[in-house]
């Protein structure tokens, strides 16, 4: 935590700022990981797309390094309050990020497929998606990082926006498929990283209500802003 | 599924179920109390209520005024001049800091144990039925019965009862810390007081006592004053943190340990202080 008060202890101060660095470099992979694969998907890069694959085991090992030191200090150091906070939330943060790292692995996988069967389907709509579960996830991290509350309280509200146009996107790939018979391959694995996408967005907002209670000890509420009343799509095949 | 169900509301204590804690009753009231040392105000305007059946642990530093409030709550502070308290500390419909209370009729409702165990130089059964003879007529009989009661609560019974009448200075530290136990709820009062009972103890030693204390308070409402936090959120239902002479915050152990409201707590517990 960003805290000014010093431990009394050099070294379990010095563990904490481990922790932090730790789980910002997890981050950083994730988010990479999800730009390359977004970016591998729209300008039809198969050897991007290859490399995310590749780099999940990495993102994994990160998970398990992370979550052996904070067990470490739970165990040697036995923290309260705040540092309780932050060793619970770092622990179930990494899962989170883990789960994330997936998802831009399966984003590649699918647009590997894609690039296969020509597709000439315009993108642009998934693009901005990504765009805005990027900028989610950057700031989600950031909050992490920043042990900054309003940062968290932003993504957690921002993941509306999300919902709304995977609505669109689902909407739209469902006419494509309507249309003709023969788009069905393409528009299903485009329906599933959409989906991924969205699933990316919600695992930022857990990282962000993660953040804000083990900064402020507070629990946001359990709903969130959701924005399009009508539609069934993001809601029911969420959870 | 059998594993599952296995005793779980028994064994879990409220601070972790999150009942709270002013749900029972206060066995003692606490409203605006001041202690004085001569000219030093060691308590200032302290209010606390100490449930019924519970556990209260009192954490500060050194000099917080903690152990004060403990000296308060059975009159100890009488023993010497120029100390005097004010407010009121309510037992029920008694004030105990009231000049006119009966001090060993208070005495005998409020035990208390010292950090280092305290074995008058007698036998394992005069130690323990001593404060009962100065209270109670009780028949050889009865007697017998109060020691083996006090013994066996004090978890304590079944390594002394083949040497009742050897001396207690025999016992081990631990051993005697459970002895001036069973010696104080020998009476059978309704407070039990515990200053920094385990700070002399082993670690086994010390979650016996913790054992203890857990069993004790079936029966006692139990206020220990502790320097380790970790024994505070393993024992005590309600937490109060003091410093200064000044009541910081009181809550349930759970959240005291996780989410402390005052800053001052919270860095006091987490060892960020001064």
């Amino acid at each position: 935590m960003a805290d000014e008060t010093k431990h009394i202890v050099t070294s379990f101060e010095a563990d904490l700022k481990k922790l932090r660095d730790m789980i910002a470099g997890m981050g950083g992979l994730v988010e990479r990981a999800v730009a390359d694969a977004v970016t591998g998907l729209i300008e039809h890069d198969p050897a991007l797309a290859t490399r995310v694959v590749e780099m999940d085991p990495q993102i994994d090992n990160e998970e398990r390094a992370v979550e052996q030191f904070a067990v470490r200090l739970l165990a040697l150091r036995q923290p309260v309050a705040d540092d309780l906070r932050q060793v619970v939330q770092a622990l179930k943060v990494i899962t989170d990020l883990e789960r994330i790292g997936d998802y831009a692995a399966n984003i590649a996988k699918r647009s590997l497929v894609i690039n296969k069967v020509a597709s000439t389907f315009s993108l642009s709509g998934l693009g901005q998606m990504a765009l805005l579960v990027q900028q989610n996830l950057k700031s989600s991290i950031d909050a992490v990082g920043e042990a900054d509350p309003q940062k968290a309280i932003a993504v957690w509200r921002a993941d509306q926006m999300v919902d709304d146009l995977y609505n669109t996107i689902f909407r739209e790939l469902v006419t494509y498929m309507m249309e003709d018979a023969r788009s069905i391959t393409a528009c299903t694995h485009l329906l599933f990283i959409a989906k991924n996408l969205e699933r990316i967005g919600d695992h930022s907002t857990n990282v962000a209500e993660l953040t804000y209670y083990a900064v402020t000890g507070q629990s946001l509420p359990d709903f969130r802003p959701k924005g399009d009343q009508t539609s069934a799509y993001a809601h029911s095949s969420a959870d | 599924m059998e594993i599952a169900s296995h005793k779980m509301s028994n064994d879990i204590s409220p601070a972790l179920l999150n009942i709270p804690v002013d749900e029972t009753t206060a066995r003692i009231s606490i409203k605006n109390l001041n202690f004085y040392y001569g000219a030093n105000h060691a308590l200032k305007n302290i209010s606390i209520d100490f449930p019924d059946k519970q556990t209260t642990a009192m954490i500060g530093p050194s000099g917080c005024g903690k152990s004060t409030l403990l000296r308060v709550l059975n009159r100890m502070y009488d023993l010497y001049p120029g100390q005097r308290a004010e407010g009121s500390v309510m037992m029920g419909e008694q004030n105990i800091i009231d000049p006119h209370q009966d001090l060993n009729q208070l005495r005998r409702r409020v035990g208390m144990v010292f950090q280092k165990p305290t074995p008058f130089p007698k036998s394992i059964y005069e130690n323990v039925i001593f404060g009962v003879r100065l209270h109670e007529k009780l028949s050889r009989a009865e007697l017998d019965e109060r020691v083996e009661w006090a013994l066996t609560r004090a978890a304590l019974w079944g390594e002394v009862k083949d040497r009742l009448q050897s001396s207690a200075l025999g016992l081990s530290g631990g051993q005697q810390q459970r002895l001036c136990i069973a010696r104080s709820i020998a009476v059978r009062p309704e407070v039990l007081l515990l200053d920094e009972p385990t700070s002399a103890l082993d670690p086994i030693s010390t979650l016996k006592i913790e054992e203890l204390v857990d069993e004790l308070k079936k029966d006692f409402t139990i206020v220990i004053v502790t320097h380790n936090m970790q024994q505070a959120g393993r024992c005590a239902d309600q937490v109060a943190f003091f410093y200064l002479g000044e009541l910081v915050e009181v809550g349930p152990s759970s959240q005291i340990f996780t989410a402390p409201r005052e800053r001052r707590t919270q860095e006091y517990i987490t060892g960020r202080f001064g």
